[in-house]
């Protein structure tokens, strides 16, 4: 009888203790480091001009990931789940290949896409435009890592609702918009928010892919991830820690969104069951 | 084709279609194509020499041990979290929960140097270690714990949605029927999460093959000791050596695909089985 008893509070034990270890003693730790010399030292890292260079990039490439990926994933969603066609199958494997590449790969692609090597290149040389090395590379290897973020989650979604209430609509007359806003989108706008707040902290943290195609030009190809690493190799360990403190906050945050609104999406599924 | 488009009454076929097409042809068909071209571009000679140059395949033995070690160490916390946050109520048990997506929500770079500062020798459980004389940064064992933090909430996250829907007459019925508690976990229970558990652990592996951002502070890079295969497929980039770089990649390409496709197998299998 006795079992019945320990076995759970082991085990909740065991849980907690690693759960304390593997995830919030990292996050002391970089609060610990960052105030370490004193808030007036955390405030004038995190406040530096290459620190806010490196956020106005940070925040452009999350924008542009999440713009581009919302707006594929609806389109996405809607072609897969509301019709069938050949090569469908096909179609989805694509759209999860950037979850199997690792983030070195997809910034080496993009290098062999746009870099000196590519066939491209003489005609980017002759038009000056500047992909690899540059802002545009930083945007598109985020979009590329975060691409299928809001389409998986918005095609299981959609599968599980089938198509009978969009017929019946379209039969009745209902044009694209019309469906769209008043039958899918109720159902679909939790999964979609949902997917945008993953979508956001992904963007926002991408490290390999964007380390790649940076060519690590500070302030001016600099996302926060890669300032922080550039301020640890160059042993300023205060400062490194003062930006991930940010990075770290703004993670705390988007946890925080992401739990929230989780528990509004349950809330109201219990209540439409009723 | 005229057959199909009868019988789609809902709107907005061809422009989705088209849309979802040259998107994923811009960001993921286009260059995979550039890539695989690349690789084999210097003939199969030049593909295979960057396959059995050592320095390289010592790249791919430690990323493969590591990655094993750090999902297969998930495998069993992330059972005993997902368990334990689905049947057990504690206090604190929602913040738990929320804090497992931690590794989806924090930059891996940041990541990477708070596990570095505290595993150095210096560090709060590095120091710990050094006492006794043990390494943890820079050493594999400090590359698994990386890979641990990074990968933990693939695994909960494919077993939790199992266990909560998990049927439980079953395990009253055996209850009923005298089995002991570890009887019913390893009959009845366990065989439901085993399809969960593989495929959590394939998605781990495969992430953490991957990993880059969190593991290069950690891993201390030592060449046939510590170098990772995503940051020798770096320092190819840094000589110019694309082609080699774009051979590593193709390799740990075909590793990561073999191992979804698996997931894929043990889904659908899974799928019919569960269907009769």
């Amino acid at each position: 009888m006795n079992k019945e008893i320990w076995i759970p509070r082991l085990l909740t034990a065991v849980s907690i203790a690693f759960v304390l270890l593997m995830l919030v003693l990292p996050l002391v730790v970089v609060l610990a480091e960052a105030f370490r010399s004193g808030l007036e030292v955390f405030l004038r890292a995190a406040t530096d001009i290459y620190t806010l260079k490196a956020l106005r990039l940070t925040l452009t490439a999350t924008a542009a990931a999440v713009l581009l990926n919302t707006l594929f994933g609806l389109t996405a969603a809607w072609a897969v789940t509301r019709f069938s066609f050949r090569g469908k199958g096909v179609l989805s494997t694509l759209i999860d290949i950037p979850f199997a590449v690792s983030p070195v790969i997809a910034g080496l692609v993009f290098i062999l896409v746009f870099g000196r090597i590519s066939p491209l290149h003489p005609f980017l040389e002759a038009h000056n435009i500047k992909v690899v090395f540059a802002e545009p590379g930083i945007i598109l290897a985020t979009v590329f890592v975060t691409f299928p973020f809001v389409a998986r989650e918005l095609i299981p979604t959609l599968e599980a609702r089938g198509t009978d209430e969009e017929q019946a609509a379209a039969l009745m007359g209902a044009g694209f918009f019309t469906i769209f806003r008043k039958i899918t989108f109720p159902h679909i706008r939790w999964a979609l928010l949902y997917s945008v707040i993953l979508c956001a902290a992904r963007a926002m943290g991408e490290f390999g892919a964007v380390s790649v195609v940076s060519g690590h030009l500070r302030g001016k190809t600099n996302t926060l991830p890669l300032h922080v690493e550039i301020l640890y190799s160059e042993y300023q360990f205060t400062a490194a820690f003062a930006v991930s403190a940010v990075l770290v906050a703004a993670a705390v945050l988007i946890l925080t969104a992401r739990n929230i609104v989780e528990h509004i999406a349950h809330k109201e599924d219990d209540l439409n069951v009723r | 084709m005229k057959r199909h488009s009868a019988k789609r009454i809902i709107p907005g076929f061809g422009i989705s279609l088209g849309l979802t097409t040259s998107f994923v042809s811009m960001v993921v068909l286009i260059p995979m194509v550039f890539l695989a071209v690349k690789a084999t571009g210097a003939g199969l000679s030049g593909f295979l020499q960057a396959l059995v140059d050592p320095r390289i395949l010592a790249g791919y033995r430690v990323s493969f041990l590591c990655s094993l070690a750090a999902a297969g160490i998930n495998c069993v916390f992330g059972l005993i979290l997902a368990w334990v946050l689905t049947r057990y109520k504690f206090p604190g048990r929602r913040i738990v929960d929320g804090l497992i997506e931690l590794p989806f929500a924090l930059p891996t770079a940041v990541a990477g140097i708070a596990l570095t500062a505290l595993c150095s020798d210096k560090g709060w459980i590095g120091g710990i270690f050094a006492s006794f004389g043990i390494k943890i940064a820079y050493t594999g064992t400090g590359i698994v714990i990386a890979l641990t933090f990074i990968t933990l909430p693939f695994i909960v996250r494919t077993i939790q949605p199992v266990l909560e829907q998990l049927d439980r007459t079953y395990e009253e019925a055996g209850r009923m029927l005298g089995a002991s508690k570890e009887r019913i976990f390893l009959k009845v229970i366990l065989p439901e999460l085993t399809p969960a558990i593989l495929t959590g652990f394939g998605l781990a592996f495969a992430r953490a093959l991957g990993e880059y951002g969190s593991v290069v502070f950690i891993a201390g890079n030592m060449p046939f000791k510590t170098e990772i295969a995503p940051l020798l497929i770096m320092s190819k980039l840094e000589q110019f050596n694309y082609s080699e770089a774009a051979s590593i990649a193709l390799v740990m390409l075909a590793v990561s695909f073999t191992v979804m496709f698996g997931i894929n197998c043990v889904q659908s299998r899974a799928a019919s089985y569960s269907k009769g």
